[in-house]
């Protein structure tokens, strides 16, 4: 096609051959991006990162050609324009990867390639030509080193794989420029490091990425150069040697944030709540055995798909049981559905936060006092005054950035929204609470005020578990690390132990 | 909300206008209380399918219910010499258990309500017409329940009543002032209770409702038994107004008129949108709309396709309503955002455009 074309009539390796010059844009009373330079060569991988509003997701707008600039070019192959269009973008060879596939899972790997453009064959009958689909789609999973073949349903792929399927089906479009946003936010450990296979491959093909994250590990592990912006303006633009995790962190939020382990303000507690040959529908032979104390984070790492949302969600009554026993404060309990963890004192914060956590069509104090809904209907009706009153209690509780508590929480920010989830059940003083993924995809400001929070609550007494696959997150926030591996606790780490060697070993198996 | 049910009270009140000025007998006393007279009737049922709705799920065995219902109800009255508040108590708990076994199908069977509602649909109507050899049930020459007839089909005139007979006006069948006391009675269950918000929390996302703690199956069978229920109710009322039935078509399509009045009246077939003053308006709408092709000479083999026409109209302009809605609100957050009002943490600044 056209950029094949365009591929071989370009300038020598090496030369740069999309330029964005002084580029510039402003929404009424937001600077998003000013005077932003960046040049792309064949086979550069380069970060992008910044806190959220930063101005990421404008520039990706510039480039995807769904935004036009007020100011400043952008050159393709050495011809300079106002802006790129749609069409523009991707006949100029770029292609994204975005957070939220855009897969038909009832579909196989194949048909997803090639969705809206499948060959055809038998004169007018135009029916697709399967064996051609097929045949076309192999060599782009072969580059990518895919274990999995054309007329494997998306359903049975694992994240990764699904994300390898977008960038196959970037691939197709003989991208020369693959945008990758927020690609590792819901991957695990492994899978993250086969992603970064992936972009090592797509680098020695000569394909240039644009990685786009807040997993700042990943960024340094996977780029040549780093661009850092912040409110809008680049901060910095690191070269290879410069990359380094701290100076990231420094440039993008001007002051020092690591995940820093705060210690628990007291010893642990009793035993909140004992899991006992706990046997979950996911892996109905394998059992779980583990305790929580009052008064501590318990991490509870691994990879994904070893079974840790599925104990969530048997602990919290959503998954029946298939076997063993739970006790809480000693006493066996059997959670016949969540109705009854809760009154247990049981709270989950499950971790897809927009369509488990909330309901976003329902404004943030409708969504605060759901769960607990009873105490505010004194009488036959439920009392709008009482339930504002709780709202506002909530939002000033947790610094919940809004300044109507009558908001649908759809319209919140990412941060925000995970607020209005814990704030759910922190008006309802819990007593054992599980976070699953409680971070993901919020920006690096809210991420720390959860961790914040989640020390809060263990230190009056709470016993906190937390579900998350992001190491820096797991060392930093935990007190004790649980790894989890196919369905069983491959180990348990004390604070001293807490290593992402240890860690990593523990989840793919292997002792210590 | 509100917006939506003013409007579709304005379409009401022109349509009427217009008819009432091209053919006065339409304001007569007697065309408004049969009107009032079918708006109560209708009305009954067509709010037990609201709650139905806003779960998301939908009951398409109404009108057989109605008739196998009515047909229980003038046999157990007229032949078996049940007195007459035993078998509407029979029949209503009929009416409960009709609603839990669809509820309990959808719910722990996991089955699709249209396809539960449907088999019951075919079942009941089935079932009624067995239960009387296909003949009409009715009641025998002389037959009467002065009490019960009061209350279903009796008419009182309401200001004359107040005033003591110096005003008279209009005698106002006794089932659209049950109609009245069950909306307002159902109006505080939806808008106003624990398990109203529930059900509208289940109807927009049963799973996040799930991981609130809520007992979704409970809200959802609920909904059902609520409809069944109400629509036993309605089998009475309608067996007493008609005096005899033929199960055959006795009540069919019954439940495409409640979906009809719920559609107007601003429910989502998705779940989780509507309201009890919407839908007694659109059961209202669709009654004026019938009134309106009698009273000005529509052949009346054209019924459905008026009703079906404005039903059309009437979503495609409320469509067409909600995107400048959508495009004010944008431009809205876009002017506020001018004004200053951002934050940093509030609206993710790149995306204002989302």
């Amino acid at each position: 096609m056209t950029t094949a074309a365009a591929l071989s009539e370009s300038p020598e390796a090496g030369e740069p051959f999309l330029r964005l010059i002084g580029v510039r844009k402003s929404y009424p009373g937001v600077l998003a991006l000013a005077d932003f330079s960046m040049q792309v060569r064949p086979g550069e991988v380069i970060g992008i990162v910044g806190e959220n509003g930063a101005g990421k997701s404008t520039l990706m707008k510039i480039l995807g050609g769904v935004t036009e600039p007020d100011r400043g070019s952008i050159e393709i192959d050495g011809v300079a324009r106002d802006a790129l269009t749609v069409n523009g973008s991707m006949a100029a060879g770029i292609a994204f990867v975005h957070q939220e596939l855009n897969l038909f899972d009832n579909l196989d790997v194949a048909a997803n390639v090639y969705i809206g453009r499948e060959p055809r064959r038998y004169g007018f009958l135009r029916l697709v030509d399967t064996e051609k689909l097929q045949a076309s789609v192999q060599p782009f999973l072969d580059r990518l080193g895919a274990a999995f073949s054309p007329t494997t349903p998306v359903s049975r792929l694992s994240l990764a794989q699904q994300q390898m399927v977008e960038i196959a089906k970037a691939l197709s479009f003989n991208s020369r420029l693959v945008i990758l946003d927020e690609p590792t936010s819901a991957l695990p450990i492994a899978e993250t490091d086969k992603l970064l296979e992936v972009i090592a491959g797509l680098k020695a093909h000569g394909i240039s990425v644009i990685f786009v994250s807040h997993r700042l590990n990943e960024v340094v592990r996977a780029c040549d150069r780093v661009i850092v912006l912040r409110d809008g303006r680049t901060v910095g633009t690191l070269e290879e040697d410069q990359i380094d995790h701290d100076t990231m962190v420094q440039l993008m939020v001007g002051r020092e944030l690591k995940v820093d382990y705060e210690a628990p303000a007291q010893a642990r507690g009793a035993v909140g709540i004992s899991v006992q040959g706990l046997r979950t529908q996911s892996y109905p032979f394998q059992e779980v055995n583990l305790d929580i104390h009052y008064g501590e984070i318990l991490g509870l790492a691994g990879l994904v798909g070893a079974g840790r949302t599925e104990l969530a969600r048997a602990l919290f009554g959503i998954d029946p049981i298939e076997g063993g026993q739970m006790l809480v404060n000693g006493e066996p309990v059997r959670f016949a559905n969540s109705a009854a963890a809760v009154k247990a004192g049981i709270f989950l914060v499950p971790e897809d936060r927009k369509e488990m956590g909330l309901l976003l069509d329902l404004t943030m104090t409708e969504n605060i006092t759901l769960p607990d809904l009873r105490t505010y209907a004194p009488r036959l009706t439920v009392s709008r005054e009482a339930e504002a009153a709780q709202a506002e209690r909530s939002r000033t509780e947790l610094d919940i950035r809004t300044s109507d508590v009558g908001i649908l929480t759809s319209s919140l920010s990412g941060g925000n929204q995970q607020k209005v989830v814990l704030a759910k059940w922190l008006a309802m003083r819990p007593r054992i609470i599980i976070f699953d993924e409680p971070t993901r995809g919020i920006d690096v400001g809210a991420k720390s005020e959860i961790y914040r929070l989640m020390r809060g609550l263990a230190d009056t007494g709470v016993a906190v578990m937390m579900i998350s696959s992001d190491m820096e997150e797991v060392i930093g926030v935990s007190d004790r690390v649980a790894v989890m591996h196919e369905g069983r606790i491959s180990g348990v780490l004390d604070r001293a132990e807490c290593s992402e060697h240890n860690i990593l070993r523990l989840a793919v198996g292997k002792p210590i | 909300m509100l917006k939506k049910d003013f409007g579709l009270f304005a379409l009401i009140i022109v349509v009427g206008a217009v008819v009432a000025i091209i053919n006065p007998r339409f304001l007569s006393p007697i065309n408004i209380a049969n009107t009032a007279n079918l708006v109560g009737l209708f009305g009954i049922f067509a709010i037990g399918q609201g709650f139905v709705i806003i779960t998301g799920g939908i009951e398409l065995s109404v009108g057989s219910i109605i008739a196998i219902l009515g047909v229980i109800f003038i046999d157990l009255i007229a032949n078996q010499g049940v007195p007459w508040p035993l078998a509407a108590l029979a029949v209503t708990a009929i009416g409960v258990v009709m609603g839990l076994i669809h509820g309990l199908l959808v719910t722990k069977m996991r089955l699709q309500p249209f396809v539960v509602t449907l088999c019951g649909l075919l079942i009941y109507r089935g079932i009624a017409r067995f239960y009387t050899h296909d003949g009409t049930a009715g009641f025998g020459f002389g037959v009467s329940f002065p009490n019960l007839e009061w209350l279903t089909t009796g008419r009182t005139d309401l200001v004359s009543l107040v005033t003591g007979g110096a005003v008279p006006t209009i005698l106002i069948p006794h089932s659209f002032f049950f109609m009245l006391l069950l909306a307002a009675v159902m109006w505080v269950v939806m808008h106003r209770s624990v398990f109203g918000r529930y059900l509208f929390a289940v109807g927009k996302n049963e799973e996040a409702a799930r991981f609130s703690g809520i007992r979704t199956t409970r809200v959802i069978v609920a909904a059902y038994i609520i409809c069944a229920t109400l629509a036993a109710i309605a089998a009475i009322f309608f067996a007493m107004y008609t005096r005899s039935i033929l199960p055959s078509g006795h009540g069919s399509f019954y439940e495409l008129y409640a979906i009809a009045a719920a559609v107007l009246g601003g429910f989502s077939l998705r779940g989780g949108e509507g309201s009890i003053v919407g839908v007694v308006l659109g059961v209202i709408l669709l009654q004026v709309l019938q009134n309106l092709v009698n009273l000005l000479g529509i052949p009346s083999s054209l019924n459905f396709a008026v009703m079906g026409s404005v039903i059309l109209i009437g979503v495609i302009a409320d469509q067409q309503f909600k995107q400048f809605q959508e495009r004010r609100r944008t431009l809205e957050a876009a002017r506020l955002a001018a004004a200053g009002h951002h934050e940093r943490h509030e609206q993710p600044a790149e995306e204002p455009a989302e």
